[in-house]
């Protein structure tokens, strides 16, 4: 279809592109009226894909110049903020000894381990208080009241349990995570059209095909929200934890910069954090969209 | 799609069947006999227990007293299956495998039912992609993926716009004269119930208030003189549950 390949054309130059030209265009000798009018055409027509590539990006963007500009200028003092350039080399000096790389794996390692584990138990837990009116009996309340506690006020005690290995952050980790995803599950699982239900049995799907066939996939939304909040508070809990007791991991970089008074480092480490949560969201709506691709919600605009 | 073997349908026997919820009697005292392969429409004002009747008939339900008999062809237990008004697709599956639902490995049936039911070369997109009629007839064709000899039907053309509400009918009494079976309808519409049904019985106060044999040519009922002055007596049936309640005996 000539007409479809046209539009892509028109929305898949790179975004930058059409903004400069209308920039220098201004500068620019006098162009005959026609072909001044046909270029302004073509930048206004561009405009709406260039703006949802560019928009995101454009608030960031605009806040790292001022932070450029203000610490340049010397009107942010170096101690309370240094300049973005001073942070990047922070980065690549710590990046030189292996020591960020040290960190960054410390991390990554414990999330992996403490969001594992709340995660699975989470699900699993949920699917059987889902599923079982027995578990829901024993189980529900029980984690319901264990949930009322902020699993942060456990800091102290698990510091007192295990002292400062590895365990209390993994634990608070699991904890941290373990909620979200229990609950979601629940009232994914809950939600579920018991229409649905009723005709898997009328189409003799027996137990385990219906959970399978109708449950997993129908509390999927549910889950996977639970999934992407959880992971948020995976990393809320390791800041936490790895500021308090540690000695490697992104928040002992910053807890020891903060004894060096380096506060470029410090700047760094929050840096760090914020990418990584900008990772793990990223990697669930990737996740979202290919497991909900039969959600017209999520599926990705067809044009 | 010949099924294993041949079948005229499945005979239907109830035998003084009745529902209560709570202590409301739904249905009493009910007796019934549904011959082999027989088209029957249940007519009858929103309440009175037409698609408790069929839930029952499926077993998704049980009677509070009585008994519901299914006599199929062979000495196997007989297959049933019911299509309802609303299509319960499963959103996360594509049209050919909700056809698929509760058998596998049959994508080739699947694909030649959905050429029965005029979605030819559809089976791969997801139910949100279709429109209402559609879907429908994606739930028709996973129904008759199972070559019930029961078929059951509760208001599947409700919620369809006219045109393509006779359309569904069409497809309906082209795919049952094309394979015999058993066919139970539930229904609001008395001309639809009228035009499809060998038999038409119609329910009032919990048992049936009359059971109307429609012997006529099938192909062209619509607008038929003797199908006009049953639809304007069942209305008046409908219109006024009482007096018909009484003519059941």
């Amino acid at each position: 279809m000539p007409e479809r390949q046209l539009l892509t054309k028109e929305g898949d130059p790179p975004p930058s592109e059409p903004v400069e030209s209308a920039g220098s265009e201004a500068g620019r000798a006098p162009v005959p009226a026609s072909s001044r009018s046909a270029v302004l055409r073509r930048i206004v027509g561009r405009l709406p894909a260039v703006g949802r590539a560019v928009g995101p990006w454009a608030v960031p963007l605009l806040a790292l110049v001022i932070w450029q500009v203000t610490a340049r200028t010397g009107v942010l003092s170096p101690s309370v903020l240094p300049a973005p350039e001073v942070v990047v080399r922070a980065g690549s000096d710590l990046a030189a000894t292996g020591e960020l790389q040290r960190h960054i794996l410390a991390s990554l390692r414990r999330i992996a381990q403490g969001f594992g584990l709340g995660a699975v138990t989470g699900l699993v837990l949920g699917f059987l208080v889902g599923m079982s009116k027995i578990a829901d009996i024993l189980l529900d309340r029980t984690l319901q009241m264990v949930r009322t506690i902020p699993h942060l006020a456990l800091v102290p005690l698990m510091i007192a349990w295990f002292g400062i290995g590895e365990e209390p952050k993994i634990l608070l980790v699991a904890l941290g995570t373990f909620f979200p995803i229990y609950l979601n599950t629940v009232t994914g699982i809950r939600g579920v059209d018991p229409k649905l239900i009723q005709l898997g049995r009328s189409y003799g799907l027996g137990r385990w095909a219906l959970v399978r066939e109708i449950a997993v996939p129908g509390a999927m939304p549910t889950i996977l929200a639970g999934i992407r909040y959880s992971l948020g508070v995976a990393w809320i809990t390791l800041v936490i934890a790895e500021t308090i007791s540690a000695d490697d991991g992104i928040g002992y970089l910053a807890q020891d910069a903060r004894q060096m008074l380096r506060t470029d480092q410090i700047v760094l480490a929050i840096v760090l954090y914020a990418c990584a949560g900008l990772l793990a969201d990223l990697l669930t709506r990737l996740i979202e969209r290919r497991v909900l691709r039969w959600h017209p919600n999520y599926r990705r605009p067809s044009a | 799609m010949t099924p294993p073997h041949a079948s005229r349908g499945a005979g239907l026997l109830l035998d003084s069947v009745g529902r209560r919820y709570g202590d409301r009697w739904i249905l009493e005292n009910l007796d019934l006999e549904i011959e082999p392969g027989s088209f029957v429409s249940f007519l009858g004002p929103s309440g009175v227990g037409k698609s408790t009747l069929l839930r029952i008939i499926a077993g998704l339900e049980q009677p509070s007293t009585g008994s519901v008999t299914l006599r199929g062809s062979g000495p196997e237990p007989v297959t049933a299956r019911m299509m309802f008004q609303e299509d319960r697709l499963l959103p996360w599956r594509s049209v050919e495998d909700n056809v698929q639902l509760g058998v596998n490995g049959r994508g080739y049936e699947a694909r030649s039912l959905l050429r029965a039911v005029g979605l030819d070369g559809r089976g791969s997109v997801w139910p949100a992609e279709l429109s209402g009629g559609q879907k429908q007839r994606v739930a028709l064709a996973r129904a008759l993926l199972h070559h019930p000899e029961l078929l059951l039907l509760d208001e599947p053309f409700g919620a369809l716009d006219a045109i393509t509400r006779i359309k569904m009918q069409q497809l309906v009494e082209r795919l049952w004269l094309d394979q015999p079976r058993t066919v139970l309808l539930v229904t609001h519409d008395v001309e639809e119930a009228l035009v499809l049904s060998d038999r038409v019985l119609v329910l009032a106060a919990g048992s049936i208030g009359r059971d109307l044999r429609v012997d006529l040519p099938r192909g062209d009922r619509r607008g038929h003189p003797r199908l006009v002055a049953w639809k304007e007596e069942i209305l008046q049936d409908l219109l006024e549950p009482a007096s018909a309640g009484t003519g059941a005996g």
